[in-house]
């Protein structure tokens, strides 16, 4: 009882003085609360890679969840003495082989985790040694990515802030710390450009340009914690998560046996893989770009069927750029053609199903698409027409009225001149 | 036709009395001097509140105050309505050409001392004149319901909102609400086509009969008593001015017609470089430029009190300006209407030229 808190309490006892017992109130929770945690308070005191652990661990998701050191490392924190700190429970860092094993007897324990975040998913171990990391490191080779590699070690955030090495504009980095390595890769024979590639991709730049989330990073095709590239028949369905539509449309088409008995990946044959650009008419038959001349011979059947969807698509193209241009020609000369701006609008939604119909290999869906599109495109058109011959009207209607309104003045001049001589003209 | 119009003339003149009328109009005269040019400039805006009201009143034929149809009726006038195109630009072009005429007639008789005895009631109700105009500019500006509208709306009642001890209340008034609503827009046109209109009315009423009554001013100093007759030839030369600023406005409708804009969106950021009409750009950019304190005063209700204070004494000048009011030069008075003038033009240029001044 010679604590600070002992004497205050005897003070209590025997003055029973009100003043000591507001003193008491004010001053007891100080000793309570300080907790000690000398594992932070000695590493901060140490060199560089010690130190870092500590200073990492302030913005680490667990300590925001109200982990400390003990909980991975187990030790004592309230011992100062460093032997005495590091006790019986003390494990220090898992050996790199274990990590997984490390990380997942909290993340694997469903009763565990639930207490901190109940839609985490409990699985990523066992989808780990799955993946082709987990299947390298099982057969020993320490190269193969572990959990510390993708999150981070002490300072690990939750995917979901963007600082984190797993928020969706940092994964193509992250990946690409190993993938684009040659000496890390020049054993397992993949190549390294894919992280380059993917960066001029479309997909890239919905994600950084854009900013769009859901644009797919790495793991959206490759998984996560499963992480794996997909077989050829399982890339089909992999960009089918994102494009059922087009999916749909090659399943149906003359294309799909082909490529299936050819054993032909579907969309990445024409699309490529990491490096997939903004798709254009130019990669249809006869366009700069020509894809179907990958496996079809100019002049053959199938080419010729290819030219003739381009045909009809740049067409319609061509016809809708005339009728934006007469609308921006009505536009300037100040005529409000806002609701045939709409109907433009709606016509290029049939452009754009008619280019994923492309997919589909049909004529006859393509013709009949942009034949509805078509229509709108006339109406746009005469409406277009309409306000360059109202932009007319209009003119001629300020040319005739400012010639009156001038002979008007003209006149009015002319009376007040008149007026202001009544001596020299006698009436 | 002759019988006829005789016939006419002798039932309307025991009734209305047009022989007086027109005695009175033979005998009026006008001052003619070489500053008389600047008396044309009361009669444009006569001529363009005329213009004003029948285009108004076309407007309301197709014009709908609600927030879901107000911006939809505005491109309904603009699109699909015959002339509906002219008729608006015609009152949104002329609604800020009357403005900018006010002005330059209310500086034209402040430096013409117009104001002197025994015409301080015309000056009076002519800046009385201003500030309804200024009032239908501001309630107009928010009817179309566009985007630009909305948010210098928003910004033009924050402003209101600073003044002292009415501020608040004042704000919440003209709103209807906290925030420029539904219910705003129903006021503002409740005030465009009916309050303001009908004091606009009544004061311009006294104007007029204050200015036939009492006759032009000559001005301090100007020597000459040439005289004109008011009628015809004041009026015909009144309505040469007018034919050419119809000209004007008919080809600035035709080659720039007013835009619809956007549709206001009230949970969309305010977009940038957001701005109340011209002529209130002079008091926008001031309110940017204050400091946020003048010793302790907040430099916001700084400026708006100075404003305040500044067009009650610019009403009050007739009773302050003793010299003019003995018929002796005034200078100083002069000199204070050139700042005043220097002051609008600068703070208004700024505002175009030097948009992201005192952010």
């Amino acid at each position: 009882m010679n604590t600070p808190l002992g004497v205050f309490i005897r003070e209590v006892k025997r003055r029973s003085s009100l003043t000591a017992l507001a003193i008491l109130v004010i001053s007891a929770p100080l000793p309570l609360s300080a907790q000690q945690d000398s594992c932070v308070d000695c590493h901060l005191q140490m060199d560089d890679a010690l130190k870092a652990p500590a200073e990492g661990f302030n913005a680490d998701v667990h300590k925001q969840f109200g982990l400390g050191c003990k909980d991975c490392h187990g030790g004592n924190p309230n011992q100062e003495d460093v032997e005495l700190a590091k006790d019986r429970t003390f494990v220090g860092s898992p050996d790199r082989a274990k990590i997984p094993e490390f990380c997942g007897s909290c993340h694997s324990d469903s009763a565990y985790m639930r207490k901190f975040n109940p839609n985490l998913r409990m699985d990523q171990l066992a989808l780990y040694w799955t993946s082709r990391h987990g299947q390298l490191l099982k057969k020993g080779d320490l190269s193969g990515a572990v959990c510390t590699d993708c999150h981070g070690v002490h300072g690990i955030q939750s995917a979901n802030f963007p600082k984190s090495q797993v928020f969706p504009w940092n994964i193509p980095q992250t990946c690409g710390r190993c993938h684009s390595s040659a000496d890390t890769m020049k054993a397992y024979g993949i190549p390294v450009q894919q992280v380059d590639d993917y960066k001029q991709s479309v997909h890239a730049r919905a994600l950084f340009e854009k900013k769009d989330l859901s644009a797919p990073v790495c793991n959206d095709c490759h998984g996560n914690h499963g992480a794996a590239p997909p077989e050829v028949t399982s890339i089909a369905f992999v960009c089918r998560q994102c494009h059922p539509s087009a999916g749909d449309l090659f399943s149906k088409s003359p294309h799909k046996e082909a490529f299936d008995a050819l054993g032909i990946s579907e969309c990445e044959a024409c699309h490529g893989n990491h490096k997939i650009l903004q798709p254009s008419d130019e990669l249809l038959a006869g366009g700069k770009d020509d894809i179907c001349l990958q496996c079809h011979d100019s002049g053959t059947e199938p080419h010729r069927t290819g030219l003739e969807i381009k045909q009809r698509i740049d067409n319609y193209v061509a016809s809708s750029a005339e009728a934006k241009e007469l609308l921006a020609r009505a536009e300037r000369k100040g005529v409000d053609v806002g609701e045939a701006q709409f109907k433009l609008q709606d016509s290029m939604s049939a452009l754009v199903l008619a280019r994923n119909l492309t997919h589909g290999l049909s004529p006859s869906e393509i013709e009949a698409s942009l034949g509805e599109g078509a229509k709108v495109l006339a109406e746009v058109k005469v409406s277009g027409e309409a306000s360059l011959r109202e932009a007319k009207f209009r003119r001629t209607g300020l040319i005739i009225a400012t010639v009156f309104i001038i002979l008007l003045a003209a006149a009015l001049y002319l009376k007040i001149r008149d007026l202001k001589r009544p001596a020299t003209h006698p009436r | 036709m002759a019988r006829l119009w005789e016939k006419t003339q002798a039932y309307l003149e025991p009734r209305f009395m047009l022989s007086a009328v027109r005695d009175f109009a033979k005998k009026k005269k006008v001052p003619e001097h070489k500053r008389s040019f600047w008396y044309f400039f009361g009669g444009i805006c006569l001529f363009l509140f005329i213009i004003q009201v029948l285009t108004g009143i076309l407007l309301l034929l197709y014009y709908t105050p609600s927030v879901d149809a107000a911006h939809e009726s505005i491109q309904f006038i603009m699109s699909q309505v015959k002339f509906g195109w002219l008729i608006r630009s015609v009152h949104s072009w002329t609604a800020n050409i009357l403005v900018g005429v006010i002005f330059i007639h209310m500086f034209s008789t402040f430096f013409l001392k117009a104001y002197r005895p025994p015409r301080e009631l015309t000056w009076i109700t002519g800046f009385l004149l201003l500030v309804l105009f200024l009032a239908f500019g501001f309630s107009g500006y928010l009817l179309p319901w566009n985007e630009l509208s909305f948010f210098a709306t928003r910004v033009g009642t924050d402003i209101a909102g600073v003044i002292p001890i009415i501020g608040k209340a004042l704000k919440t008034f003209i709103l209807g609400g906290p925030d420029v609503s539904g219910a705003t827009l129903t006021r503002f046109f409740w005030l465009h086509v009916a309050v303001l209109p009908a004091f606009a009315l009544l004061i311009m009423a006294i104007h007029v009969i204050l200015v036939q009554t009492l006759g032009m001013s000559r001005p301090v100093g100007i020597g000459e008593t040439k005289e004109i007759s008011f009628f015809p030839e004041f009026i015909l030369k009144d309505s040469l001015g007018w034919l050419i600023i119809l000209a004007v406005v008919g080809a600035v409708c035709v080659f720039l017609p007013w835009e619809a804009g956007p549709k206001a969106d009230p949970f969309s950021s305010t977009p940038l470089g957001i701005k109340p009409e011209w002529y209130f750009t002079f008091m926008f950019t001031t309110l940017k430029l204050v400091p946020a304190h003048v010793f302790t005063i907040e430099g916001e209700v700084l400026a708006v009190l100075g404003f305040m204070l500044g067009g009650l004494l610019l009403m009050l000048v007739p009773f302050l300006d003793r010299r003019a009011a003995r018929e002796k030069r005034s200078p100083v008075f002069t000199v204070i209407g050139l700042a005043i003038l220097a002051y609008i033009v600068v703070m208004t240029g700024l505002t175009y030229l030097a948009p992201n001044i005192g952010k």
